[in-house]
């Protein structure tokens, strides 16, 4: 099976190949809740505990999500959505709300989102009619009617709920809040947020209506579970058509994690991860510094040595081009003097990469030559880059090394 | 609790025991020893002076409690010679509903107050006696015990002088204790009448007693009035009843027939009449029968009838259901019903003839539907004495005509509906009858379906009709299965520590509330308006305590105590803007829909206009510092409209801050708030203490210390009630979750709290700073050096990579690229451990940390 075999062979693992993909991009992208979730058992009890009183005993409650980007808060919200909306009894009783802080940018979208969610009587077809002012009162009075024992329990997950915390009053989430403290339609407030703050946020009228229930999710996974996550991600399901291949797929990868590599070429190997880490962890600038032209290249050297003997201050063109032309008048033979126009041009080409940065904003009367610039590279940056820059000519990369080696 | 039946069908005879001691001074014999002899029956009761007895009231289960001090012979007396001289005792439920909130707590369930009225008439017939029980005199730190073994036995803890409860002397304690142990002797041959009064066995007895009812009331026509009736004692609560003289008359003729010896089945048929006022109106509202009664009674009558019915005759219930299609008998019984009214004025013209139940069975025969309203009621008295429908029943009684028990009523009975008409014609004539229609048409299918009604069912169940909404617009769709109840201790326990929960009494917060009541009430006495401010950080119970003078002041008006009053709530943070507050007010007072500067001019001309004789208007408007607007016109106007004297409008403010009025408002607008002002202080622990353990009353779930330590820590936080209930749930949640087993969870300990106040309350920053990764940490480290180096508490990104690279060397690792450091850097940022720039600054953004500098170093260290 190495798919050199035969021509209709490696046709047959072409297609597997890209099943293989297929399957594996659906479940590192698309938060699909049929994933096995990972060393967040005790947060997961406590949510779907939490979702079950509200759904069952129609008990009202708040609880925020906090844990960094991609610590898996939406995955363990849906998986807990999922489970509860098997229960069969819950499945019928339960109304769901999602929001999120980056769609609904004030509470305007937000209570007609909400208004639509809950398909209540002021909205026809998609769309919801009526003022901010009216679309409040009547979604409060829609829930003010409920009680704790007849009403269907909402449960609204907003998610990036620091942003909510930011729209004017906090009208959105004192009303929630409220409704969860109080004898109202029974409803459970589920915040995610990455922010650890979150509660120095709140307003504190809004804060003391907030239960105080917070989740944490940390990536605390030491080697080992990272090691077993990694197998399961990778590994085939039992459905694939091929048993022969994806076997063969699932051995390479627990050997690949094993850290024994087998250049048996339609599998992953460890150089290939290898290399996508490199690719990921590469310096996006030391890139845009390799594409330079060699004047372009000389203006940021000699930056850095302005930088060297001003300590960090702030520097203009007329500075970067005299000592550009210090340099040149020194070793003239190597670089060609170009005239300050194309100097200038060169300059404004930096400026266009973000390598240079102005300190004020540019204003139109100011001369562009005697604005005050600072530099964007650090100096190992620069000294790295120049290490793979093709073709630099020895005189710029000792001049790069030291300002003094002219003399 | 038991049934206490007081009016027997057998005739007890009371006699004297002993010789008689002369009282010279009084001139008249005194007793040690009363008996009581059934009929029929060989138990013989003996009643001692210094025993406590119960004494026959107006209500069945609750019959009056008294130490009895006196018994002797009263010649001058006419109508009984046996007299007997009591000291009271109250139960809670007799206490005024506005004193209720005085006890600031719960009551137990057989508690008793000391009454502490010397006004209050203490000579009573000694023949009303039923007989023994037994009361416990606790001391004021003893608790009363909740497992009842005896429901005879009752608490006594307070004594209540109409004005205040109070602890009881020990000298009174040492008094009652001494005298409990002289009486144990008390049998209990009273519960076997019980059930004999509930047997089915009347129908036999129809005819027998209607002639033995004349005979009797021939009798108690003679007797005169006398002002012996234990009701004297309950001055405060009859005051809020108009009440007519006649109706006193009656009230006690009839109390005197029925203790009038002589009697045996005819009781009965007494009791037939007498039992739905008695019962429907423990409060002592003073009738003898619907029919009978003064015009603007009946209606109340008429409403507890109809209550009682449909609490208690669930056959009743079920007839009217049957016979709802058949809308030409609910129009026959519609002209019914007035009939009773004009038979009640007449009665309030010629009392006496009407006060004879001889005459009620006279007219019946001329009216039949008079017959029918007092005859269709026994059914009523055949009911499941639970404890619970009674105290529910006998609550909503108490606040008779109560918007809120309005509506239930409506729920319950369908047909009041359907004969709509009728009903609205009823509200039109002036005595206002809402609850006629249905008692006429039980009264209609009676006659129909008489054998029905006659049978008595066993299985009362009371079955809840679908509540149809008024406005089905605003609605959240309704559950198809049931909210669950709670199975367990812990389930129960988290529920009545929801903050949703809304206890019976708000502890610890009497002061404000008497504060805030008598500054509404003096208000409404007076038709005039004013502001109030009332300031308080979160959780310290302000919009409850306010909520709660406003039910009182409802229930108080319903009582005709108060004048009547329209009340409106608006919350600042429940309006999009400031001027939508205009909108509501509108909406709320007249259902008129409109802008908000529409609605403005609308609201300033009816609170600016003379003339207009409306109800005054209290205002809550919550959350005002949210109604600050630029030219502050909007509280301007609030404030302004209470000034004119024909607003007759209260507004009571609700904020945060105590220097509201100072700090945000104009000169013109903080004057005409005016200085009536109310700071709500944060709970201390004790009174967080005493939240809970009213909160979690016969219930088992906590240990005493953790309550003690979850109000200790909260009170040093912040004082924050809610904090504390929801600390409390969150810990019978941990309990729940800590004892796998299935079954019983046990206490919730201090453990366990101690978990839920950690979880809430510790910081997170550290245990993320040990969770991060190793890049992070380390970036974090070279900030800490950075900062070290330089002195400051800020460093751009540059000078913090560049440490970072040099940290990186010196341990031997693989340095970072910039790229990667910057994405570690925006990730430690997102979380808000570090403060950054936007990242379009690159390598000059500044970072701070969040955290202080020793919390990431011990962090870090802890590796």
């Amino acid at each position: 099976m190495s798919g050199r075999k035969s021509k209709s062979n490696s046709l047959i693992q072409a297609e597997y190949l890209s099943q293989v993909q297929r399957i594996l991009r659906e479940r590192f992208c698309h938060q699909s809740p049929h994933g096995n979730l990972f060393g967040v058992q005790v947060q997961y009890k406590h949510l779907i505990e939490l979702l079950k009183r509200t759904a069952i005993h129609g008990e009202s409650n708040s609880v925020l999500i906090i844990g960094p980007r991609g610590s898996g808060k939406t995955m363990l919200i849906n998986h807990a959505l999922k489970e509860l909306m098997e229960v069969e009894e819950v499945n019928e009783n339960v109304l769901q709300v999602h929001l999120n802080g980056l769609l609904q940018i004030n509470d305007k979208t937000a209570l007609k989102e909400i208004t639509r969610q809950l398909n209540l009587e002021n909205v026809v077809g998609d769309k919801v009619f009526g003022s901010f002012a009216e679309n409040l009162s009547f979604l409060l009075e829609a829930l003010k009617k409920g009680d704790r024992t007849s009403s269907c329990p909402v449960i609204f997950i907003l998610d990036e709920f620091d942003l909510f915390a930011h729209h004017k009053n906090q009208t959105l989430l004192y009303n929630l809040f409220d409704i969860s403290q109080s004898a109202q339609t029974p409803v459970a407030v589920i915040g995610l947020t990455c922010r650890l703050d979150i509660l120095e946020l709140l307003e504190k009228r809004v804060k003391s209506r907030f239960s105080h229930r917070q989740i944490h999710l940390m990536n605390s996974f030491g080697f080992p579970q990272y090691l077993k996550i990694f197998k399961e991600q990778l590994s085939l399901p039992a459905v694939f058509p091929d048993k022969i291949f994806a076997e063969k797929w699932n051995e390479n990868v627990q050997m690949l994690a094993l850290n024994r590599v087998t250049p048996s070429y339609p599998f992953v190997t460890a150089a290939h991860l290898m290399e996508a880490n490199q690719l990921c962890s590469m310096d996006s600038k030391a890139n845009i510094v390799h594409g330079l032209s060699v004047l372009e290249i000389c203006l940021i050297i000699a930056m850095k040595h302005l930088n060297d003997i001003y300590e960090e201050e702030p520097f203009n063109f007329q500075m970067v081009y005299n000592e550009f032309q210090k340099f040149v008048q020194r070793k003239a033979h190597s670089v060609y003097n170009f005239e300050k126009p194309v100097v200038m041009k060169a300059f404004e080409h930096l400026q266009q990469l973000e390598l240079i940065r102005p300190m004020e904003r540019t204003s139109v009367n100011a001369q562009r030559e005697y604005q005050l610039m600072k530099l964007l590279l650090d100096n190992t940056q620069i000294m790295n880059a120049l290490q793979k820059y093709p073709n630099c000519p020895t005189d710029v990369r000792q001049w790069a090394t030291s300002s003094l080696s002219w003399l | 609790m038991a049934h206490y039946p007081t009016r027997l069908k057998t005739r007890q005879i009371y006699s004297w025991v002993g010789r008689p001691l002369l009282d010279r001074k009084l001139h008249c014999q005194t007793y040690k020893e009363m008996s009581v002899k059934k009929e029929g029956c060989s138990t013989e009761i003996r009643i001692q002076v210094g025993q406590f007895v119960l004494i026959e009231g107006d209500d069945d289960e609750n019959p009056y409690v008294a130490k009895l001090l006196e018994l002797f012979e009263d010649d001058s007396a006419t109508y009984s010679k046996k007299r007997a001289r009591v000291q009271w005792f109250m139960r809670f439920c007799e206490v005024p509903v506005n004193k209720q909130n005085l006890l600031g707590r719960k009551p137990a369930a057989q508690e008793i107050f000391w009454y502490d009225y010397p006004a209050c008439n203490s000579n009573i017939n000694a023949e009303t006696i039923i007989g023994h029980v037994q009361v416990v005199a606790l001391a004021p730190g003893e608790v009363i015990p909740m497992d009842l073994k005896n429901e005879k036995t009752f608490f006594v803890k307070l004594s209540w002088n109409e004005k205040k409860f109070e602890p009881l002397s020990p000298e009174l304690i040492a008094q009652l204790d001494k005298l409990q142990e002289g009486s144990p002797r008390c049998q209990k041959p009273l519960e076997a009448k019980t059930k004999s009064t509930e047997s089915p066995s009347w129908t036999t007895e129809h005819a027998v007693k209607r002639i033995e009812s004349r005979h009797s009331t021939s009798k108690s026509r003679q007797t005169p009035s006398h002002p012996v009736t234990p009701r004297a004692r309950k001055r405060l609560e009859l005051s809020s009843f108009p009440r007519t003289p006649n109706t006193r008359i009656s009230q006690q003729t009839s109390r005197a027939s029925l203790d009038s010896p002589g009697r045996t089945k005819r009781k009965v048929a007494f009791s037939e009449i007498t039992s739905p006022s008695k019962r429907s109106q423990p409060d002592g509202a003073q009738t003898l029968s619907p029919a009978l009664q003064a015009p603007e009674k009946t209606g109340e009558i008429q409403h507890s009838c109809a209550k009682d019915d449909k609490k208690a005759s669930p056959d009743c219930h079920m007839i009217l259901r049957t016979r709802v299609p058949a809308l030409k008998t609910t129009e026959i019984s519609e002209e019914r019903t007035l009939t009773p009214t004009r038979g009640g004025r007449k009665s309030s013209v010629v009392p006496l003839v009407v006060l004879k139940p001889e005459n009620i069975r006279k007219r019946e025969a001329k009216e039949p539907e008079f017959r029918d309203e007092a005859t269709s009621t026994p059914h009523r008295i055949r009911r499941k004495s639970s404890l619970l429908t009674l105290n529910r029943i006998r609550q909503q009684l108490r606040f008779l005509g109560n918007s809120k028990s309005d509506e239930e009523g409506e729920e319950f009975l369908p047909a009041a509906e359907i004969s709509d008409s009728g009903s609205e014609e009823d509200e039109a004539s002036p005595p206002p009858l809402p609850r006629r229609t249905h008692s006429s048409v039980s009264r209609n299918l009676r006659s129909s379906m008489k054998s029905s009604l006659q049978t008595p069912s066993k299985t009362p169940k009371k079955t809840p009709e679908p509540r149809t909404p008024r406005h089905a617009t605003p609605r959240i769709r309704s559950r198809n299965l049931a909210a669950q109840e709670p199975t367990n201790t812990l389930e129960e326990a988290r529920l009545r520590l929801h903050v949703s929960a809304v206890p019976q009494s708000l502890p610890c917060r009497e002061q404000e509330f008497q504060d805030i009541y008598n500054f509404v009430e003096s208000k409404l006495l007076d038709h005039t308006g004013g502001c109030m401010y009332i300031s308080g950080v979160p959780g310290t119970g302000k919009t409850a305590t306010v909520h709660e003078v406003i039910r009182c002041l409802q229930q108080a008006a319903q009582a005709n105590d108060v004048p009547p009053f329209q009340y409106i709530e608006v919350n600042g943070m429940k309006l999009t803007e400031p001027h939508q507050v205009y909108v509501q007010i509108l909406q709320k007072l007249t259902d008129q829909r409109a802008t908000a500067n529409h609605a403005a001019e609308l609201l300033a001309k009816r609170f600016r206009t003379r003339g207009s004789s409306q109800d005054t208007t209290v205002l809550l408007v919550d959350e005002l510092d949210l109604l600050w607007t630029q030219k502050q016109d909007v509280m301007y106007n609030l404030f302004d409209w209470p000034t004119h004297k024909e607003a007759r409008l209260v507004v009571l403010t609700i904020a945060n801050t105590m220097d509201l009025p100072e700090r945000i408002m104009m000169n013109r607008v903080s004057s005409r708030l005016g200085l009536t002002r109310m700071s709500f202080q944060p709970y201390t622990h004790s009174q967080l203490q005493q939240i809970l353990v009213s909160r979690l009353e016969h219930l088992k779930a906590f240990e005493d210390d953790a309550i003690q330590l979850v109000a200790r820590k909260v009170a040093a936080l912040s004082g924050d009630a809610r904090r504390c209930l929801d600390i409390c749930r969150r810990a019978t949640e941990i309990c729940e979750f800590s004892h796998q087993k299935p079954g019983s969870p046990g206490l919730v300990t201090t453990a366990h709290l101690l978990e839920a106040v950690d979880e809430m309350f510790s910081s997170s920053y550290i245990t993320a700073i040990k969770n991060s990764s190793v890049l992070e940490q380390s970036f974090l480290r070279a900030i800490l050096a950075e900062f070290r180096r330089s002195g400051l508490e800020e460093a751009t990104f540059q000078q913090v990579y560049s440490q970072h690279v040099a940290l990186c060397r010196m341990e031997g690792l693989p340095y970072p690229t910039m790229s990667e450091a910057m994405a570690v850097c925006s990730h430690l940022g997102s979380c808000r451990l570090l403060l950054v720039e936007p990242s379009r600054n690159d390598l000059l953004l500044r970072v701070r940390l969040n955290v202080s500098q020793d919390d990431v170093l011990y962090a870090l260290k802890e590796e």
